[in-house]
C-alpha cells in the first residue's frame, strides 16, 4: 500500500517548467551564439595576415600589430580615447551615484518617474539626434568662447554615460537591506557616517560595475564623438572610421582585436572581482 | 492567585522609576481614504529595569510603537518621554536607545567584533575602551571564539547573539527588541528566552520586547501590554493578564478560553452575582470600568474546570464528544445543553484510561475565583 502510494507520488509530481527542456532550445542558443561571435573570427584571423588583403590569407605575421603600435596617429588616438573614457566615466559615475541615492533613498515624491525617465533619456533618444543637437550647440559655444579643447567631448561623453553607470548602482541600492542603514542610525551614526561606513562600502560593487560599463561605452562611441570633436581630436574609433574611408589594411583588424581583448579582459576581471566581494 | 492580582502596578521587580512614558501617542500612515491608524491614543508607562512586552497580532501597532521609541518614525500626535524628557523630536542617533532588529541587520562587510564596536565607535569612544567593551560583550553572549568571523559565516542563533551584543555595547538606557526570536527554531528559541532574561538581569537595562507569541510574553515578561488595532487593551503582569483578562480579545488571544453567557443579578463594583444559562448562580470578579448590566460574557480557563460525575457540585453539565490526549494533559471537549462548546484540560497525574468515556454526560465544577467577567 505504502509502496504504491510512493510510486504514484513520484509519477504525479509536477515537473517544474524549464525553458532548457523545450524542443529546439539548444539549436536556438547555438544559432544565437554563432550570429554573435562568428563575424569576429575572420576579423581576428586576418589581423595576423602577412599580406595587405582582408580576403586572401598570405601567411602568419604580427606586422600589422607592429605597424599599429608604431603608428603615431594610433598612439595619439589611443591616449586620447583612454583619457576621454576615464574622465567621462568617473564624472558620470559620481553623478549617477548621487542620482541613484536621490531616487531610492527618499520618500516617493511627485515627479520621481519623470526624473527616472530623464536620467535614462540617452538610452531612448537616437544617438544621431543627440549628436546633431550637440554639434549645433557646441558650434555656437565655440564661436562665442573660442575654446576648442577636450571639454566638449568630455561633457558629451559624460552625458550619455550617466544612464549606463546609473542602472547597476540603482539596482544595487534597491537590493540593499534598508534596515542596515536604520541600524546604523540607531547605533549613533549620523547621516554622513551612515553613508560613509555602511551604504558606500556595500555599494562599491555597483559603483565599479557602473564605472566599467560607462568606460567601455565611452571608449567605443563613434557617432557623437565624430560630430562633436574638433580638428585633431580623433579617438581610436573615429580614427579607424577615417582609415576605412581610405585604404583598408589589416592594421584596423589589429586595433580591433586589441580592443576586443581589452573588453573581454575587463568584463572577466569585473566578474571575478564582484564574485569575491559577495 | 494573590489577592492583589487586580492591581496592575504590582508584580514587577523594578526600582519603580519611569524609563519610558508614552502620552496619548497616535500614529497615522497615509492620508485621506487610505489613512491607517496604526496607533490610537496609546498611553503606557515602562519602568526602569523592567522586562516589558508589547504583545498582539500582526498589524496591531506594537512594532510601530517600538519604531516611535527608537526614532525611526515620529508620532502624529502625543508625546514620548525618556526619563521625563521628551524625545519625540530627536533623530534616532541622538537617543540613548538601541534596537535588536527582527532580521538582526548585522553589517555584512564587518566582522563580529566590528559590528559590536560600531555603536561605541560612532559615539567617539577611545579605542582602548571600545576594545575592552567589545571583549566584555563577546564574553556576555559567549561568542569570544568567533570575534573575527564575518557575519555571514555564523549561524542564525549566533547572529542573534551578535545583534544583542551590538545593541547592548553602548549600554543604552532602554533596549528595544523587535520579535528577535521569530526566525529561530523552537529549541533555540527556548534557549534564547532564558538567555535574554539572564542578560536583562545582568545588565540591569530596561527591555522593551515586541512579540506576537503569547507564550513567549508570559514566560519572559515582568509586565505585558496587550495590543489590538492600535490600542492598548490591558497592561499587567503575566499572571494577571492570564487569570483576569478584562476583554474578550485578551482572553481569546492569550491561552485557551471557554466563553459563556451569563445574566447579571446583582453587582457591587468589585464582584457580581451571575446566573448561568444552566440556571446555576455564582459570584465572580468584575473588571474595572464595566457596565455590569443584563447579559455579560464570562471566561473560564480549561484547566480551571473540574470534571466530575453529574451532581450538586457541578455548575454545568455537558456531553463528552471528543478526548484528545496531549502527553502532560488530556483535553475533554464537551457540548453544553445549549449547543455551545466547552473544553476542560485535566493534567495526567497517573497513567491509564481517560476519566470519562465518549458520549457520557459529565458535570463541570468551577470555583468562583476561576470565573472572570469580560468587557465585550
Amino acid at each position: 500500500m505504502a509502496d504504491t502510494r510512493g510510486l504514484a507520488r513520484s509519477v504525479m509530481r509536477p515537473r517544474s517548467f524549464s525553458v532548457r527542456k523545450q524542443t529546439g532550445f539548444t539549436e536556438m542558443a547555438v544559432i544565437c551564439f554563432v550570429l554573435l561571435y562568428a563575424p569576429l573570427v575572420p576579423l581576428v584571423v586576418y589581423s595576423f595576415n602577412a599580406g595587405v588583403s582582408l580576403a586572401f590569407w598570405e601567411g602568419f605575421s604580427l606586422r600589422w600589430y607592429v605597424a599599429a603600435w608604431e603608428n603615431e596617429l594610433v598612439q595619439d588616438a589611443t591616449i586620447r580615447s583612454i583619457y576621454l573614457a576615464s574622465t567621462a566615466s568617473v564624472i558620470a559615475t559620481c553623478l549617477a551615484t548621487m542620482a541613484a541615492l536621490g531616487t531610492t533613498r527618499t520618500r516617493p515624491y511627485r515627479g520621481l518617474t519623470t526624473i527616472y525617465a530623464m536620467i535614462n533619456q540617452p538610452l531612448m533618444v537616437p544617438e544621431i539626434v543627440t549628436a546633431v543637437a550637440l554639434l549645433i550647440l557646441f558650434a555656437s559655444v565655440k564661436t562665442v568662447t573660442d575654446y576648442h579643447g577636450m571639454g566638449y567631448l568630455i561633457l558629451a561623453h559624460t552625458a550619455f554615460c550617466i544612464p549606463f553607470a546609473y542602472l547597476p548602482i540603482r539596482a544595487r541600492l534597491e537590493g540593499m537591506d534598508l534596515t542596515l542603514e536604520t541600524a546604523a542610525a540607531d547605533l549613533y551614526a549620523t547621516r554622513w557616517q551612515t553613508f560613509r561606513r555602511v551604504t558606500l562600502p556595500l555599494l562599491w560593487p555597483g559603483i565599479l560595475a557602473g564605472l566599467m560599463l560607462a568606460f567601455v561605452i565611452s571608449l567605443d562611441d563613434v557617432v557623437i564623438t565624430e560630430l562633436v570633436k574638433s580638428a585633431g581630436q580623433d579617438t581610436l574609433p573615429t580614427y579607424m572610421l577615417g582609415q576605412l574611408r581610405r585604404v583598408i589594411t589589416p592594421e584596423v583588424n589589429a586595433i580591433s582585436s586589441v580592443l576586443l581583448a581589452v573588453s573581454v579582459a575587463m568584463v572577466t576581471i569585473f566578474f571575478f572581482l564582484n564574485r569575491r566581494i559577495r | 492567585m494573590a489577592e492583589g492580582a487586580q492591581d496592575s502596578e504590582s508584580g514587577a521587580a523594578t526600582s519603580g522609576a519611569v524609563a519610558i512614558e508614552t502620552r496619548d501617542v497616535t500614529k497615522l500612515f497615509g492620508s485621506g481614504e487610505t489613512e491607517i491608524r496604526a496607533l490610537d491614543g496609546v498611553s503606557l508607562t515602562i519602568r526602569e529595569n523592567e522586562f516589558f512586552t508589547l504583545l498582539g497580532p500582526s498589524g496591531c501597532g506594537k512594532t510601530t510603537l517600538l519604531r516611535l521609541i527608537a526614532g525611526f518614525d515620529h508620532p502624529t500626535k502625543g508625546q514620548i518621554l525618556l526619563h521625563g524628557q521628551p524625545i519625540g523630536h530627536l533623530p534616532p542617533y541622538q537617543r540613548p536607545v538601541n534596537t535588536v532588529f527582527q532580521n538582526y541587520a548585522l553589517f555584512p562587510h564587518m566582522t563580529v567584533a566590528e559590528n559590536i564596536g560600531f555603536g561605541l565607535e560612532m559615539l567617539g569612544k577611545p579605542r582602548s575602551e571600545i576594545k575592552a567593551t567589545v571583549a566584555q560583550m563577546l564574553r556576555l553572549v559567549k561568542m569570544e571564539a568567533l570575534a573575527s568571523r564575518r557575519t555571514d559565516q555564523i549561524s542564525g542563533g549566533q547572529q542573534q547573539r551578535v545583534a544583542l551584543a551590538r545593541a547592548l555595547a553602548p549600554h543604552p538606557q532602554v533596549l528595544l527588541l523587535d520579535e528577535p526570536l521569530s526566525a529561530l527554531d523552537y529549541k533555540l528559541r527556548k534557549e534564547m528566552q532564558i538567555e535574554l532574561k539572564r542578560l536583562q538581569h545582568e545588565t540591569g537595562i530596561t527591555f522593551v520586547f515586541v512579540t506576537h507569541d503569547q507564550e513567549e510574553a508570559l514566560t519572559m515578561s515582568d509586565r505585558v501590554a496587550v495590543f489590538n488595532q492600535g490600542r492598548v487593551l490591558q497592561v499587567g503582569p503575566p499572571h494577571e493578564i492570564y487569570d483576569h483578562p478584562c476583554e474578550r480579545f485578551v482572553a481569546d488571544f492569550i491561552g485557551d478560553t471557554n466563553f459563556l453567557k451569563a445574566e447579571v443579578l446583582a453587582a457591587d463594583g468589585q464582584r457580581a452575582k451571575l446566573r448561568l444559562a444552566s440556571g446555576a448562580e455564582i459570584s465572580a470578579a468584575l473588571p474595572e470600568n464595566i457596565d455590569a448590566d443584563g447579559q455579560v460574557t464570562i471566561a473560564v480557563r480549561p484547566e480551571r474546570a473540574v470534571l466530575c460525575p453529574q451532581g450538586k457540585t457541578a455548575l454545568l453539565h455537558g456531553e463528552l464528544h471528543n478526548i484528545v490526549y496531549c502527553g502532560t494533559d488530556t483535553h475533554y471537549h464537551l457540548t453544553l445543553p445549549d449547543g455551545g462548546p466547552f473544553m476542560a484540560r485535566v493534567q495526567n497525574t497517573r497513567s491509564g484510561q481517560a476519566l470519562f468515556g465518549l458520549g457520557e454526560k459529565v458535570g463541570i465544577a468551577i470555583e468562583p475565583e476561576a470565573i472572570q467577567v469580560l468587557r465585550d
